[in-house]
Formats: C-alpha cells, sequence, structure tokens
C-alpha cells in the first residue's frame, strides 16, 4: 500500500509501488485529467505537483510520492477560478485540448516562482511542454495576462 | 459534452436518440423537437441523389437548454463552436444555453457532400453552412408558431430574441422552454426562408469556444479516458516491418505479470490483456516473438530517394497540360531546373490512438475519437459478425487528428474488435507513443522535378513538374472520385491547378507501390505541392531577376483574391522594409480547400546552422469567417505544424523498420522556437471555405525562401538540416 494525498485527500492504492504515477492518478484513482502523451518525460502531457514542484507523472514511480501532496489538474481550483485557467478562457487557448493540462500545470509553477515572467522565463519553463495543435503564441499571451489577473488580485 | 461518458446513462440516452430518429415523436418529459429536412439545398440533394431522411441537430429542453448535436468530430478545430454558431444564428436561442453532443451514427448525420459521416476535407463548416442555418430556422418557425397560436396573434407579427417568442403589440412573450410541447405537436415547416447576412448577429463575430472550460479542469473526456465497468485495457505488439506475420510467440514471461489476463494472436499482431495499462505494456515488454517479416523487410527511404529521382527523369501519368510546353522550353531563353524532396511524416496527435469496445453476442459498442464514423461503422461490424446498425460509435473529443484518425482501413477500431473478441470484456486497446510514430500510415514521401524556360526579360514561359510519390486515395471509398486517368488529384493538388498565369504548362505524375501504409496528413497533397511550387517559383523570379512579390503578383494578375490576400501579406510583413541584420524575409501563397492563403516570414541562421523563425506574417481569404477568432487559431496552429514539418520531422526506413521512437528522434516545434504569429482576414462575403488546414502548405516555402534571402542558400529538402546550413548565416 502506497498513501499520500492528492489534490488535498489522502489516498491509498495497492499498485506495484514501481508503477509510473500517471498510471495511478488514470487508472486507479480515476483522475483522467493528467494526460498520457510520450511515456518518457518528452511532452509534458502528464505533467503534475509533487510538493508544489512541476513533475512529469509518467516516470515518476509511485514509490516517490509516499507520503507527499500530488496536484493534479482537478485540483488546480475547483471552479476555473484559478488565473491561469481564467486567462485561458480569456484568451481561448486550446484547441484539441489534450495537452493543456500538463501546459497549466506547468505554468502554475512558474508563476508562482516567478510572478512576472518575461517572454524568456516563459520559455524556459514551457518548452517541455509539447503542443501538437500549436497554440504556444496563446499560452504565451495568457501566462502573461494570468501574471496581470494574479497582480490585479494582489494589489486591489 | 460528448456522449461518451461511458455510463448506463449515455447508453439509454443514445437508445432513445436512436427511437427518436426513427419515429421523430415527443418522447417523455424531453419534449424534443424534431428536426425534418422536407427538402435540403440543391447542392444536397443532387450529392446525396435523394431527400434527407429526418434529421435531428438538436434538441430543446423545457429548461432552455439547448444540446446541438454535432455530425463533425472536434479535433481541435473549433467545430463544436463554430457549428452551434451557424444553427443558433438562425434559431436565435441564448447562447449561454447551447450546449453541443457528439452524434451518433446515423445516415441523418451523413456528411452534406461525401454522403458519409466523417470529418476531413477542412469542410466541416463549409459544408454545413445552409444546413445547420435551416435546422436552426425550421425549430425557431415551430416554437413561434405555438407562441402564435396559443396567443391568437399571427406569427408574422412575433419576433425572437434570446430564445424568447415577443409579441410586441400586447406585451406578451415566452421563453422556447415554455413551448417545446406545443410546437412537438406541430408539424415542421416546408418552407424555411434564411436571414440576410446583412442581419447575422453571431456569425462573423469572435466567440469562444464552448469546449475550453472542460479543457482546464480535466473534465473534458477524449477516448483515452473512457472508463466502461468491468473493462480492462490491452496492448498489441505489431511486426516491426509493415505487413509482417507473427512466426512464433513465447508467451510464459508475459503471462507472469500481476495482472496481464490474457495473451493472444489477433490479425495484426499479439495482444496483451490485462487488468491495468500498465500491467499490459509491461507484459508486452516480456513478449519473445519470432516475425515472418514478408516483402518489405528490405524497404529504405534512402534507396526510394535515389529510386523517385531516377523515375522524375521521365514524364509520368499526365495531370495537366495547357500550351505547348516542350516547344516553349524549347525556345526559352534560359532554362532552370530543380528537384524536391519531403519525408514520409506521421500525424502524432498528442492523444495516441486508442480505442474502447464493449461486444456482446448481439451488439457491438465503440468509444473512441474517430473522424470516419461510417468507414468504422461498416469495418467494426464485419469483423464482430454483426450487421452495421447493431454497431454503435460514441464519439468522444480527439487530442488531434490531423487525418489519422479518418483511417482508410479502421485500422485503430477493426484491432480493438479483435482485441475484445479475444478478451472476452470490454477492453481498451491503447497505443504508446512508439506504437503510433511505427503504426505507418504516414504522409507519402514525395519527390519533385521542376523545369522552367524563362523567355529573354526573365519572365516563366514555360513550366514542367514532374512527381514521383504514392497514391494515397488508391484502394479507399474515394478511388472512384479522385483518381481519374491514372491520376490521383491528391498528388497533384497544389500543382496541376496553380494560380499562377503561366501559358506553357505540364505536370505529371509517377505513383509507385511501396508496401508503407500512407493516409492524408493536414493539407494533403498540398502539404508537398506548397513547399515544391512555391519554392521553384521562388527560384525562377531569383533566375529572371524579378522581386519574388514583383513576379507573383504579375502573375496573379486575374486572380483577384489570392492578389489580394498575397499584397496585404506582403504589405503587413513589410515587404522590401529594412530587416534587423542577419534576417531574411521569404513569401509565398497557397490555394487550397478553396481557401487563398500567402504568408510572409522573417528567419535567420545561426553560424551551427540552426534556423531561428522570427515572425510569421499570413493572410487569408475563407471566405466569410464564421469565428474570425478560430480563423485566426487555426492558421497560428497550421503554421506551427508547417513549421514542424520543415524544421524537424521525418519518418524513415532502414531494412523495413521505421527509425523513430519517440518525441526525442520525432521531434516537435517548442515553446522557444515558437514564432511571433500575425493572422489577417480579408473581409469576404463569399461561402465559407476551409480553415483546419490552408494555413500550412504555405509556411514551409515562405521559410526557405527566407533562407535564401538570408543567406543566398537554396533549400529543396525537407526537413531543413543544420549541416544544410553550417557556415552560411551571413550572406556574402
Amino acid at each position: 500500500m502506497t498513501s499520500f494525498f492528492v489534490n488535498g485527500k489522502p489516498v491509498k492504492v495497492d499498485d506495484d509501488p514501481a508503477t509510473p504515477l500517471l498510471w495511478v492518478l488514470r487508472d486507479s484513482l480515476g483522475l483522467t485529467g493528467t494526460k498520457f502523451g510520450c511515456g518518457m518525460a518528452l511532452c509534458g502531457a502528464c505533467t503534475v505537483h509533487l510538493d508544489g514542484q512541476a513533475i512529469r507523472s509518467c516516470v515518476a514511480p509511485l514509490s516517490r510520492v509516499e507520503g507527499k501532496r500530488v496536484t493534479t489538474i482537478e485540483g488546480l481550483s475547483t471552479n476555473l477560478s484559478h488565473p491561469l485557467q481564467r486567462a485561458w478562457i480569456e484568451v481561448d487557448v486550446p484547441q484539441c485540448g489534450y495537452c493543456q493540462s500538463g501546459q497549466i500545470m506547468s505554468a502554475a509553477v512558474l508563476l508562482r516562482e516567478n510572478p512576472k515572467p518575461t517572454d524568456k522565463d516563459i520559455d524556459e519553463a514551457m518548452s517541455g511542454n509539447i503542443c501538437r495543435c500549436g497554440t504556444y503564441t496563446r499560452i504565451r499571451r495568457a501566462i502573461h495576462r494570468a501574471a496581470e489577473m494574479a497582480a490585479e488580485k494582489r494589489t486591489p | 459534452m460528448s456522449a461518451a461518458n461511458g455510463t448506463v446513462n449515455a447508453k439509454q440516452a443514445m437508445l432513445a436518440r436512436r427511437d427518436f430518429l426513427k419515429s421523430s415523436a415527443t418522447i417523455g418529459a424531453g419534449l424534443w423537437i424534431a428536426a425534418y429536412v422536407p427538402e435540403l439545398a440543391a447542392g444536397v440533394a443532387e450529392s446525396n441523389g435523394k431527400v434527407l431522411a429526418p434529421n435531428a441537430f438538436l434538441r430543446i429542453a423545457p429548461d432552455e437548454t439547448v444540446t446541438v448535436i454535432a455530425n463533425h468530430s472536434e479535433m481541435g478545430q473549433g467545430v463544436y463552436t463554430s457549428l452551434p454558431m451557424l444553427l443558433n444564428e438562425e434559431l436565435e436561442a441564448d447562447w449561454s444555453k447551447v450546449k453541443v453532443e457528439s452524434a451518433p451514427v446515423d445516415a441523418a448525420y451523413n456528411h452534406t457532400v461525401f454522403n458519409m459521416q466523417m470529418t476531413g476535407g477542412s469542410t466541416s463548416t463549409p459544408s454545413e453552412w445552409e444546413r445547420l442555418r435551416r435546422m436552426g430556422a425550421m425549430a425557431r418557425i415551430m416554437l413561434v408558431d405555438a407562441a402564435a397560436q396559443k396567443w391568437g396573434v399571427d406569427a408574422s407579427t412575433c419576433r425572437v430574441q434570446k430564445g424568447v417568442v415577443i409579441h410586441a403589440a400586447s406585451g406578451r412573450k415566452a421563453s422556447y422552454g415554455s413551448l417545446v410541447e406545443s410546437a412537438s405537436q406541430s408539424k415542421p415547416p416546408q418552407n424555411i426562408p434564411l436571414k440576410d447576412a446583412k442581419n447575422f448577429s453571431l456569425i462573423g463575430k469572435s466567440t469562444r469556444r464552448l469546449d475550453t472550460p472542460s479543457k482546464l479542469d480535466g473534465s473534458a473526456q477524449f477516448g483515452l479516458d473512457v472508463r466502461v465497468p468491468g473493462m480492462l485495457f490491452a496492448l498489441v505488439a505489431r511486426p516491426p516491418v509493415f505487413g509482417g506475420k507473427v512466426a512464433s510467440v513465447d508467451s510464459a514471461e508475459a503471462l507472469k505479470i500481476p495482472g496481464v489476463r490474457a495473451v493472444e494472436q489477433i490479425p495484426s499482431g499479439v495482444a496483451v490483456v490485462a487488468e491495468r495499462f500498465w500491467a499490459a505494456k509491461q507484459g508486452r515488454d516480456k513478449l519473445k516473438i519470432s516475425w515472418d517479416e514478408g516483402e518489405n523487410a528490405q524497404l529504405s527511404t534512402e534507396k526510394m530517394l535515389q529510386e523517385f529521382s531516377r523515375l522524375s527523369a521521365s514524364s509520368g501519368s499526365i495531370a495537366k497540360k495547357t500550351g505547348d510546353p516542350a516547344g516553349a522550353l524549347a525556345g526559352a531563353a534560359k532554362i532552370i531546373t530543380a528537384e524536391y524532396d519531403v519525408p514520409y511524416l506521421a500525424h502524432a496527435m498528442m492523444e495516441p490512438l486508442n480505442c474502447v469496445v464493449d461486444l456482446k453476442a448481439d451488439s457491438c459498442e465503440i468509444w473512441t475519437g474517430t473522424q470516419f464514423q461510417t468507414v468504422d461503422r461498416l469495418s467494426a461490424a464485419k469483423v464482430a459478425g454483426l450487421p452495421p446498425e447493431k454497431v454503435q460509435i460514441h464519439t468522444t473529443l480527439l487530442g488531434g487528428g490531423f487525418g489519422r484518425r479518418a483511417n482508410p482501413a479502421s485500422d485503430f477500431v477493426v484491432e480493438a474488435v479483435h482485441v475484445a473478441k479475444v478478451a472476452k470484456a470490454p477492453v481498451k486497446v491503447v497505443w504508446t507513443r512508439e506504437d503510433d510514430l511505427a503504426g505507418g500510415w504516414y504522409r507519402p514521401m514525395w519527390h519533385d522535378r521542376f523545369v522552367a524556360g524563362l523567355d529573354a526579360q526573365g519572365n516563366p514561359v514555360a513550366w514542367t513538374h514532374t512527381i514521383v510519390g504514392q497514391s494515397i486515395m488508391q484502394g479507399t471509398l474515394f478511388e472512384g472520385f479522385v483518381i481519374k486517368d491514372g491520376v490521383d488529384g491528391t498528388s497533384v493538388e497544389g500543382a496541376a491547378d496553380i494560380l499562377y498565369g503561366i501559358p506553357n504548362l505540364q505536370v505529371d505524375l509517377h505513383s509507385p507501390k511501396i508496401g508503407v501504409p500512407v493516409q492524408w496528413w493536414r493539407s494533403v497533397g498540398h502539404s508537398h505541392t506548397g513547399f515544391s511550387v512555391e519554392g521553384f517559383f521562388d527560384e525562377v523570379a531569383h533566375a529572371g531577376g524579378k522581386d519574388p512579390y514583383e513576379l507573383r503578383r504579375k502573375l496573379l494578375a486575374n486572380q483577384p483574391r489570392m492578389s489580394a490576400v498575397l499584397q496585404l501579406a506582403a504589405e503587413k510583413g513589410g515587404w522590401g522594409k529594412p530587416l534587423a541584420a542577419g534576417r531574411g524575409r521569404g513569401i509565398a501563397t497557397h490555394f487550397s480547400f478553396d481557401s487563398y492563403v500567402a504568408q510572409v516570414v522573417e528567419a535567420s541562421v545561426g553560424k551551427n546552422g540552426n534556423v531561428r523563425v522570427h515572425r510569421v506574417v499570413c493572410a487569408v481569404d475563407c471566405g466569410r469567417a464564421i469565428n474570425p477568432d478560430i480563423v485566426k487559431a487555426q492558421m497560428e496552429g497550421g503554421i506551427i505544424f508547417g513549421l514542424t514539418a520543415a524544421l524537424k520531422t521525418e519518418i524513415t526506413l532502414q531494412n523495413g523498420r521505421v527509425q523513430q521512437k519517440n518525441f526525442h528522434d520525432y521531434q516537435m516545434l517548442r515553446m522557444f522556437e515558437s514564432p511571433e504569429i500575425e493572422v489577417y482576414i480579408v473581409p469576404s462575403e463569399e461561402n465559407p471555405t476551409g480553415v483546419g488546414e490552408p494555413g500550412v502548405p504555405p509556411v514551409a516555402p515562405a521559410l526557405t525562401n527566407a533562407i535564401f534571402a538570408a543567406t543566398g542558400k537554396r533549400i529543396r529538402r525537407l526537413p531543413i538540416r543544420p549541416s544544410d546550413l553550417a557556415g552560411s548565416e551571413v550572406k556574402s
């Protein structure tokens, strides 16, 4: 049994501890917002937070998360209220949408660590996430917009 | 959003809808309005050869919810927004009450042109432009009639606004939801006039996508997310060479993996069925299979490259001939020739292929993201041994399609039905990224050889173009329509129909048969002709001492729509204006899917030969832009897709084996390589034309033309390799 927290709730699973976290989330816990794209940490579709840091869940064995806190796209907010989700709606970023969970989870860590990122900061933080539909220009715009929204909230 | 929740409720809804389609009667408390099509537009009736059967493209519930039933698959191109916009332009319901659901498989949902249920060819919105507006208008007329009858007034004295029928003179109002029951009693109108375009209130406005919120919180359901009670997971070990067969399999080690239920041979390989994906994956890794590799074990793309070039030295089947190309070449003041090459390409959708099948003695239920419902159903029925009507497909959201999910052999669906037969339980077949890249059905490899003759003033007077590459359409349902006199129209599209006024022209085609399965890939034939034609055109301009933009403008004098996009792109792209040091500017146009696109690229080359794309300016005329922001998004996406092909990707074969495995050796353009993109839409009142694909073809040649402008080096083979350009960062 492996015990950890997902989106604030304690969970226990009996999967083999070598199973990648991605498949535990998707197949054992039914959290399908985290996506499978490559299985080799090359595309970023499976990005989640482990104790606040962005990780590629497709290569993170379950044993690594024992006792830790995992946040998935389902736990980013309860009502699309995160500045990134609001900005993504405002800019209408997604096309097929499959990679966007991972994009947003990567961007969330960027914004927390760097509330006002430059284009170069965005390039560095986001280049591990592939979008085959080519929404990069909108992702960039939406991250800047989310940074503004977050700043407005901080200084009313 | 889609009917893919895999629950009993979804199933019941499906069955209810099926009955509804047959009877079109009011059902229980749902009180749906039946949408009959008494007579469709001439084009539709002609292409079908019959009047369409009753249709159901919308449901209005007493709670005011309007459910639009989408007969085209949402794969990112925005049809779950643009199609409801068409319908609601006439229905005039409250847009915030509009929801979308994917259609079941039924002839009622056939494509208005292709007469089968499918999504492709950048046709979703253009082909529904008229029908869905009529569907919406029909419902509105019935609702207004119901209100007028209730109030004892003339329907013509009523108007509608945001889902409410209003009789201004008496101040009476009734919401659509409150009129559902009475409207359901009346017959659909025979005469359904449509609004004058000047009164459009939704069409032409950038309207936010209806599917966006579900894609930001994990709730959107893609095929890979479907869960059916009792469902198992399967992976398939497929032959390392196309057409190979299993000679023998040792499954002992695989069966020892906890959770692995079965290892069974199926026609396409060996299926490993397990309780979880991860167990199936581990089980497959443990299989020991000996393969009979068959006749393709020697295939090599390097050898094909040489063979294609050899073939192109002689003319093939004539696709187009005007004037006297041979005579004009003989009399030309200057001759230039060039050969262009592009590789096999995989679609590489972010969501790898997958398919869930629940096969029972007398039914087969399928959940998958497909672009090809009618074909998939027929193919699945054959394997299941059931009549087609016993097979139902729930179309989920597609995590990218780009053509791959419209497979002429229904490969991923057929295989999943075979797996379901041996799994003896509902099963989800999942492809890994490695499976996807090695799985074939690629954009064909192409070779193009050109000869042009210039007159003494440097104007092109003759142009011959020999194309070599596999036919995509051969052996498909479309063969009869598309292959004429030995020429597959999709092999020569964008080449045989070039818009430039060149008096003596020949385009011919060789279609070698090769054991690599090929398929349509975003922009199909245009994905190679855009590059080769526009690259060579640039060579012609330079050879004749002409400005590439000015020569295009001159030879497009009789093409007002293309001239307009060309001039707009040149103006916005700053053609002729000074550039930052080291940068070059290139331009290209391309006509595809009835749309006109021109692009200007700014690029530079580093001393290691790495290309940097700084800026892409795109002008498009796609007729009336239904949702301008979606048009822009499709151009942006098409440009990134085209740049990935120009700079990154190729599928190569050695000893019959695909060399690429995953995104480390089949690389996608990433954020840090992404240029600034500006899109300009030419205002138009023409009927809408394609949007999903036309942004792709011009970007590769605009880029290689920019590289030529920056460095003097002409790129004639994609993808561009740093070794092609190393040491050429500054134009000499």
